[in-house]
């Protein structure tokens, strides 16, 4: 079986990577292979990145707010593209108020501060895996 | 699988799972920075620590105990909130607020689009206008942001660092026409390039044309503006990158020598421009490490100075600094336990001899605090300099057989780092290889893996869990400034000189280009209404843009 490709990308403007570089090696050391974007990619170039790495995730890794506009700007590059079955997850700092907004886009992953390694890994290998199944 | 959940949760009876008190817990028995701690400390642990030589009283070299001889009896530290958000005209009102509520100082905090030197119109700043901080364009929005506040009267704290330039020529602007002297008007801004590199990232040009821009303002501050701060020389990030006690010390130092030594090589005379280089620390929850910590800094900086640089003037020796509680340890889970975590690395901090400190909210892990919030953050800091005794007495843990012993031991490890990083050369060629950058994502990671483990007990996330939560009110940022914002650019774009303005932009270049002080060309250029974006573009043009081998 393949490994689960999974593209890390830091949108927006801001610089502080410590989640992503971290959430990035987790994924590693859980035995998938990751492709780190490194700072202020564009939804443009992340999503290009996702389809030319064949991804089968995309990570966001987001602190500043921007989220409200970057995401959705990331869930219509992905569909236009016909990249309906990557699976993308958010992390970083997410208000309440934009949770449902978010999941009604289509990103099913939203980790905030506190989640662990472990349930991150978990929950891609298991969505991953339905969606292969599916 | 969010990271909490938000429901019924009865604050007057916590369901709390406790842990029952016969099971032994996993209870860290090192230090943040990894060094093993004794259960017990007595005079033998400072057998070779000589008074005179090694600690000395508050006020003598090397300063060890604290920088003043009485401690805060003279003065307490200043209480200096950071704070930001949104238009120039919301963040004025919450100046207003902190100044009536006994603030003493101001700290601004400016959006990413600032920060990075790009206009609220720029494509970069999708979604970012006001949300991170003030959006601050130009010298409209200066004036704006300080209307109805006194700035002879005030000092300013101004965190920015790649366009550290443009926004202090915006500030001595609005002094000018304020009626205040240059000469005696006084703050700081952050200038700190290097802990950008090393760690937050928000650099825009290579290092060494960035390193040029500060020197400049070295040359430019001794000149005219006396009495600012040039450079805070900045751990703060460091550390909330992830980095140990030991680290930050370390490359925060090291970060500090790096810009003397290229002040030497510009030409400055040592004495003439270090005493206007200050310090700011991350105030984090090991107590007595960070407390060393502290102590550790002047130490050091002591020595350096004088063995090193050979300075002479006493200003040039003594470590002056700024802490900050630390962000990254607020928890979103049960955050009214943040006020405990705060008031506890604040007093480290004080209890470390801290010049000025800000305290964080309690809500900073869910978004940018409310009012309210920032309200107790300060009382925090009001309890501790009036209720708590603490401030009568200088340096009152100095003697103690733990205390000492730890300041040794930070020292000694931070010193062997320092020659790590001379070995490669200085802290640009560190840099350019990623050594610090690789050293702090190490730690940051081992640290995540102590948490997930239970190694690490951070209470309220990984035990004494709360199986419900009422979520706490927060400040939400919609996008209204941002539309306020670019608003109020277009307008600027339109009623503006253009012609002086690229007449001014020509001379910046020309003279980036050459080897003149960049500062005087600023000046020009903000007082015909240039933006950060055009100014930040203009050396752009110049020296390019920096870009970083991303690792993982």
């Amino acid at each position: 079986m393949r490994k689960i490709r999974v593209v890390i990308a830091k949108p927006g403007l801001d610089g502080h990577d410590r989640g992503a570089k971290v959430i990035a090696r987790a994924l590693r050391d859980a035995g998938m292979e990751v492709i780190y974007t490194g700072l202020r990619q564009t939804p443009e170039q992340i999503v290009a990145a996702a389809l030319q790495e064949d991804a089968d995730v995309i990570g966001l890794s987001i602190l500043s707010g921007a989220h409200t506009q970057i995401c959705p700007r990331v869930m219509e590059l992905v569909r236009e593209q016909g990249l309906d079955d990557v699976l993308v997850v958010v992390g970083g700092i997410i208000p309440d108020v934009d949770v449902p907004r978010l999941e009604a886009i289509g990103i099913k992953g939203i980790f905030t501060p506190g989640s662990t390694l472990s349930e991150i890994v978990e929950f891609i290998e298991r969505h991953v895996r339905e969606r292969a199944e599916a | 699988m969010r990271g909490f959940q938000a429901g019924t949760y009865n604050r007057a009876m916590p369901s709390m799972k406790e842990a029952p008190a016969a099971t032994p817990r996993p209870v860290s028995r090192t230090t943040s920075s990894g060094r093993p701690v004794e259960p017990l400390y007595t005079p033998s642990s400072i057998a070779n620590l000589d008074y005179g030589r090694d600690l000395n009283d508050p006020g003598g070299f090397p300063y060890t105990r604290g920088i003043h001889p009485t401690g805060y009896r003279g003065k307490l530290w200043t209480m200096r909130q950071f704070a930001g958000f949104g238009t120039p005209e919301d963040t004025n009102a919450r100046y207003q607020e902190l100044l009536r509520n006994g603030g003493t100082g101001l700290s601004v905090a400016f959006d990413l689009p600032t920060l990075m030197g790009r206009d609220p119109d720029h494509a970069l700043s999708l979604g970012e206008v006001g949300k991170c901080g003030v959006s601050v364009a130009s010298l409209a929005d200066m004036e704006t942001l300080f209307e109805g506040i006194s700035l002879a009267d005030i000092t300013t704290s101004m965190t920015i660092n790649s366009p550290a330039s443009m926004i202090f020529a915006m500030y001595l602007v609005v002094a000018e026409r304020q009626g205040a002297d240059w000469r005696k008007i006084s703050g700081t801004i952050q200038n700190d390039i290097l802990k950008e590199f090393i760690a937050q990232k928000e650099y825009i040009y290579p290092p060494r044309p960035s390193m040029r821009l500060i020197t400049d303002v070295f040359a430019f501050c001794a000149r005219e503006v006396p009495r600012w701060n040039t450079i805070s020389v900045s751990g703060y990030h460091i550390r909330e990158a992830g980095a140990t006690a030991v680290q930050e010390l370390a490359f925060t130092l090291r970060d500090g020598i790096e810009y003397v030594q290229y002040g030497v090589d510009a030409g400055l005379a040592v004495d003439e421009f270090v005493p206007r280089i200050s310090f700011f620390f991350n105030a984090h929850s090991d107590f007595f490490e960070e407390i060393a910590k502290y102590r550790a800094a002047r130490r050091i900086w002591a020595h350096v100075m004088k063995e090193r640089f050979h300075a002479a003037d006493e200003r040039s020796l003594k470590l002056r600094f700024h802490a900050q509680t630390a962000g990254a340890s607020l928890t979103a889970q049960q955050p009214y336990n943040n006020v405990v975590r705060t008031a506890l690395q604040a007093l480290g901090a004080v209890l470390g001899g801290t010049q000025s400190l800000h305290t964080n909210s309690l809500d900073e892990a869910l978004a940018l605090p409310t009012s309210e919030a920032v309200t107790i953050a300060l009382r925090t800091q009001q309890v501790i300099a009036h209720e708590s005794g603490v401030a009568n007495v200088a340096d009152p843990l100095g003697g103690s057989y733990f205390v000492e012993a730890l300041t040794d031991d930070v020292e000694r490890q931070a010193l062997g780092l320092f020659r790590a990083i001379d070995d490669m050369g200085g802290m640009v060629p560190a840099i350019e290889r990623g050594f610090p950058q690789k050293e702090i994502a190490e730690s940051a990671y081992r640290l995540q893996q102590a948490i997930d483990r239970r190694d690490q007990i951070i209470v309220g996330v990984n035990d004494f869990v709360a199986e419900a939560e009422e979520p706490v009110p927060t400040l939400y940022i919609d996008e209204a400034a941002s539309e306020r914002q670019l608003a109020k650019l277009e307008r600027l774009r339109r009623e503006r000189d253009n012609d002086r303005v690229a007449r001014a932009l020509d001379r910046l270049r020309q003279v980036a280009a050459g080897s003149g002080n960049t500062m005087e060309p600023i000046l020009e250029a903000v007082r015909a209404y240039a933006t950060v974006g055009e100014m930040c573009d203009a050396l752009r043009d110049v020296w390019g843009e920096y870009e970083e081998v991303a690792f993982v």
